[in-house]
């Protein structure tokens, strides 16, 4: 540091800290506040000036409000809810009405899954809803063998404790368990493609195409790409107040997760910074000391804990310099570029989806119509270009929570795929082409809704990477794949949350178990910490 | 070939690029004519890719031009890069052993790089030529591994192993010859200096290096200036008794000096295929060359965690053998039973007078344990190995240290 950087530095000049925690997304929140349970002083720092990261609720347009980037949840891990008494701050888990799932088909109207991931098939043939609960109760019997590997740490190849390998072993008799024919499908299809699963049981297109959205729903994957039925269990493996496979959209949107997060994160002693974005985690011999913020203002404590991406902590805040080549290489090869888009329509009114009753408007809106169609939609951006016809997820949150739109008006909220964080043509142009055929296909679908719209917010993954600061505009911090899994999450040398600089640590989706409004990374997080950092 | 390079649009099309020499099979250096001019026996072998010579006419001879004459030897087929920018210091500190600040403009150091796991990738000698630009000199290629080290530094690495020619000049009249040759202030040369001196229409760099334990100098010219500097050195020479030589007679010279050779005394980290051929700094004795008083570098973690635990298996050391019979690739023992290592070089050392070796032991023989240890010697005799059981010792290296070699001024023989 030359002379002259260093006359503009200034310090922390509030009480030690012991923690610092970058970031203040949900996981963020989560770690944090763990950590002051524990009796440590944490300072949690964040960039905006509003915590929840992509996990919040925003005004877009004047009187509109929406979740910013997730807008359903359906795997806020349990523990987290218990732990952090979010009930008590103020979250309601089942206040919310029931949200079914609608399969659009402008050809043969809706499908309706009711309760949790279908419990009940509405629009479906007997013979469909028959084979529809055989291949439903499998997946969650499937989904429930990978489910405790995402509630804890992952397996540590240098050597596990006995805890650890009894874990192990308890899943290898939950396989035992299932019983030879089901343990033998059960390796058969665990690295299979959603689409040739689908096509063994299934006849109903509508029904195949929302599966096949749902697994491969925030990845740069089709459904006939192999592995892509993992994103299904990794759906299923998720519950809500005790219902695995249920989901939800809370009143107020998002926000109030995180708003309930943030009452528990000040209960136990969490000091909260926004507007403090961080420019550098400062290292000495190899151990993180301290952080730098963007204004130059210095910060000195013995733990720092990131739960910003993987890439942007070590690649920016730490510095090449300070880690090994190698290390860097496999950080470089972390696949983090989104494909997926996020709209926000202000609508004068609510939109009509045909054949659609008023229920269903409450519910999760797939346009999806078939497994061919998602492909189709993902292809194009295997070459660096968006999907002519998108696949997506549309919810309309102000129609259960009128408090997020003005009198009559209405909250689109919409997650499109595919979007490549990459588009060849570049974003600039290629955008209002894509949002054209975005508005085109919802045309069809709810005709008339193009004249209502108000107000438009349209986010590429190079704006959600800008806006949430993100690297990739990837909503779990690099993609949730087989290769990018357990142990290699985020790679090799990081996957337990331990980082080759001592007392720094990852606490963000970018490490195991991955994204979605879970929170469990922030709770591996801090339970890892707590057991090294005595 | 080229058409199918075209059309790919990797993102390491440039570096792939930067590194065509293994499309030609066997290359020359750029000083192939002069050699072939001079090649007696057709003794050849594969430096790297190169066709270098083993023995041009008499490899006893050869030996003896390094320790009584000048001896030149083309090293062109050593790998070469240029770092150059604001952070070349800082990027070399972090890629390599030793401590970079150190080492001031016009001087060399002799150092090594790790990979994280802290096991030697390669050895070599690195040049300050300015404050900020370098030139790194090497036995195996590793511009992909230098150029993903230099991300998030500003410095740029670039390959010029081809467009350099190298030459050493060594021995007891390597001085004098520079000298009568026209390079003056080539007497100003300490030890490990190196410095820019005309020729022709560009440049020449001269340092007071070497590969032999001797006075000596290395020269590095662009290639389309390689066979006029030849020239220019010969003619100077003659009467000096100057000759060029191969790799057999410089490999005699290395071994009594006690140096290492990439690959031969030990396997580099992204050579070797088997889990325990790889080694740390201070399994091949060049533990000397890592600073720990410095910031991080590649495998520093690995190598102080190694040290602390006390993991560390193998060691280097110099042995000398009883009797005369070269003790090339012999197995080591302990009282004569326990196979504890190998001798990865070997022979006897007309300077020292001595039977000598290098050889990789297995902790804490060669360590702490350094009585009792023979060598299982195998001389092939008419179709009949001779096995003889032969007592060694281990000795410090260098096994010959000569005066005339970091003597300021260089002497004039």
């Amino acid at each position: 540091m030359t002379s002259s950087e260093h006359s503009r530095t200034t310090r922390w000049d509030g009480p030690a800290q012991d923690v610092v925690v970058i970031g203040g997304g949900h996981n963020g929140l989560v770690c944090a506040t763990l950590l002051a349970r524990s009796g440590r002083k944490v300072l949690l720092l964040e960039a905006a000036s509003e915590v929840g990261g992509a996990a919040r609720t925003e005004e877009f347009a004047t009187g509109f409000r929406v979740s910013s980037i997730a807008h359903v949840v359906n795997r806020l891990h349990p523990d987290v809810v218990k732990t952090l008494e979010l009930e008590k701050h103020g979250l309601d888990l089942t206040q919310a009405e029931p949200m079914p799932s609608l399969s659009l088909s402008a050809k043969d109207g809706p499908l309706t899954l009711t309760g949790a991931y279908g419990e009940g098939l509405i629009g479906a043939s007997a013979s469909e809803q028959a084979a529809w609960s055989v291949l439903r109760a499998q997946l969650f019997r499937y989904a429930g063998i990978l489910k405790p590997f995402l509630s804890r740490r992952p397996p540590d190849l240098h050597g596990m404790s006995l805890a650890e390998k009894l874990a192990l072993g308890q899943s290898a008799l939950a396989l035992k368990k299932l019983g030879k024919e089901d343990m033998r499908d059960f390796l058969r299809v665990i690295l299979m493609n959603v689409a040739d699963l689908l096509d063994e049981q299934l006849t109903d297109n509508r029904l195949k195409g929302l599966v096949a959205f749902d697994a491969v729903l925030g990845s740069h994957l089709g459904p006939r790409s192999p592995t892509s039925l993992l994103g299904i269990y990794y759906r299923l493996a998720g519950e809500i107040a005790g219902v695995p496979g249920a989901q939800m959209a809370p009143r107020g949107g998002m926000g109030e997760i995180v708003a309930a997060m943030t009452a528990s994160a000040e209960k136990a002693g969490v000091i909260v910074r926004k507007d403090a974005p961080v420019g550098k985690i400062r290292v000495e011999n190899g151990r993180a000391v301290g952080v730098v913020l963007e204004n130059a203002e210095e910060i000195d404590v013995a733990t720092v804990v990131s739960a910003v991406d993987p890439s942007t902590t070590f690649l920016d805040l730490i510095g090449t310099r300070e880690l090994d080549t190698g290390f860097v290489r496999r950080v470089k090869n972390i696949r983090n570029q989104g494909d997926a888009a996020k709209l926000h329509l202000a609508l004068d009114r609510p939109p009509q989806f045909l054949g659609v009753d008023s229920g269903g408007h409450r519910g999760r809106l797939v346009i999806a119509p078939s497994t061919d169609h998602v492909e189709r939609a993902f292809n194009p951006s295997k070459y660096g270009e968006f999907s002519q016809e998108p696949v997506l997820e549309v919810t309309l949150p102000s129609l259960a929570d009128p408090s997020l739109a003005p009198d009559g008006a209405c909250v689109l909220s919409a997650v499109v795929q595919y979007a490549p964080y990459r588009l060849r043509e570049g974003w600039e142009h290629g955008k209002p082409k894509f949002f054209k055929a975005i508005m085109s296909l919802l045309e069809k679908y709810a005709p008339g809704i193009g004249k209502s719209v108000r107000h438009v917010q349209f986010m590429t993954p190079a704006d959600i990477e800008q806006r949430y600061r993100i690297s990739g505009g990837h909503w779990h911090h690099g993609e949730l794949q087989a290769d990018q899994m357990l142990m290699s999450r985020p790679v090799f040398g990081a996957e337990g949350y331990a980082t080759p600089i001592d007392g720094l640590y990852l606490c963000g989706a970018g490490s195991h178990p991955g994204g979605g409004v879970s929170g469990a990374p922030g709770l591996l997080a801090a339970r890892r910490i707590m057991a090294m950092e005595r | 070939m080229e058409k199918t390079a075209k059309k790919t649009s990797s993102p390491y099309a440039g570096r792939i690029a930067a590194r065509g020499h293994f499309r030609t099979l066997r290359l020359d250096t750029p000083f192939q004519p002069r050699i072939d001019a001079l090649m007696k026996r057709n003794d050849w072998y594969s430096w790297g890719g190169y066709r270098a010579p083993n023995s041009l006419w008499d490899e006893e001879l050869e030996y003896f031009a390094i320790r009584s004459q000048a001896a030149l030897f083309d090293i062109s087929p050593m790998v070469k890069y240029r770092i150059e920018g604001p952070d070349a210091e800082v990027f070399l500190n972090r890629v390599t052993l030793r401590d970079v600040a150190k080492l001031k403009p016009g001087r060399v150091h002799y150092t090594a790089w790790c990979d994280d796991e802290g096991y030697v990738l390669d050895d070599g000698t690195l040049f300050r030529l300015a404050a900020d630009r370098f030139r790194l000199c090497c036995q195996e290629r590793h511009l992909p591994w230098l150029l993903d080290s230099a991300i998030g530094f500003d410095v740029s690495v670039v390959e010029e192993t081809e467009a350099v020619a190298g030459l050493a000049l060594q021995g007891p009249t390597s001085f004098a010859i520079l000298r009568d040759a026209g390079f003056a202030g080539v007497e100003n040369l300490r030890v490990f200096d190196l410095s820019d001196f005309p020729h022709e229409n560009g440049a020449v760099t001269i340092s007071r290096t070497g590969f032999t334990g001797d006075l000596g100098y290395e020269l590095f010219v662009p290639s389309t200036l390689a066979l006029s500097l030849w020239d220019r050195l010969m003619e100077a020479g003659q009467s000096r008794g100057i000759r060029a030589i191969g790799y057999t007679a410089l490999n005699r010279a290395r071994l009594e000096a006690g140096l290492i050779v990439a690959n031969a005394d030990f396997s580099t980290a992204e050579h070797a295929l088997r889990a325990d051929r790889v080694r740390m700094p201070d399994e091949i004795g060049l533990g000397f060359m890592v600073d720990l008083a410095k910031g991080h570098f590649n495998g520093r973690r690995a190598i102080e965690a190694a040290r602390t635990g006390k993991t560390l298996r193998h060691i280097l050391v110099g042995l000398e053998i009883e009797g005369n019979i070269p003790a090339d690739h012999a197995i080591v023992y302990h009282r004569k039973t326990r196979e504890v290592g190998l001798v990865s070089a070997a022979g006897w050392s007309p300077l020292a007078k001595r039977n000598i070796a290098i050889a990789s032991l297995a902790r804490p023989y060669g360590d702490t344990v350094v009585d009792d240890l023979w060598v299982e010697i195998y001389a092939m005799r008419e179709l009949k190995y001779e096995k003889m059981m032969k007592r060694a010792k281990v000795v410090p290296r260098p096994f010959i240290k000569l005066d005339r070699r970091t003597a300021n001024p260089p002497a004039d023989f």
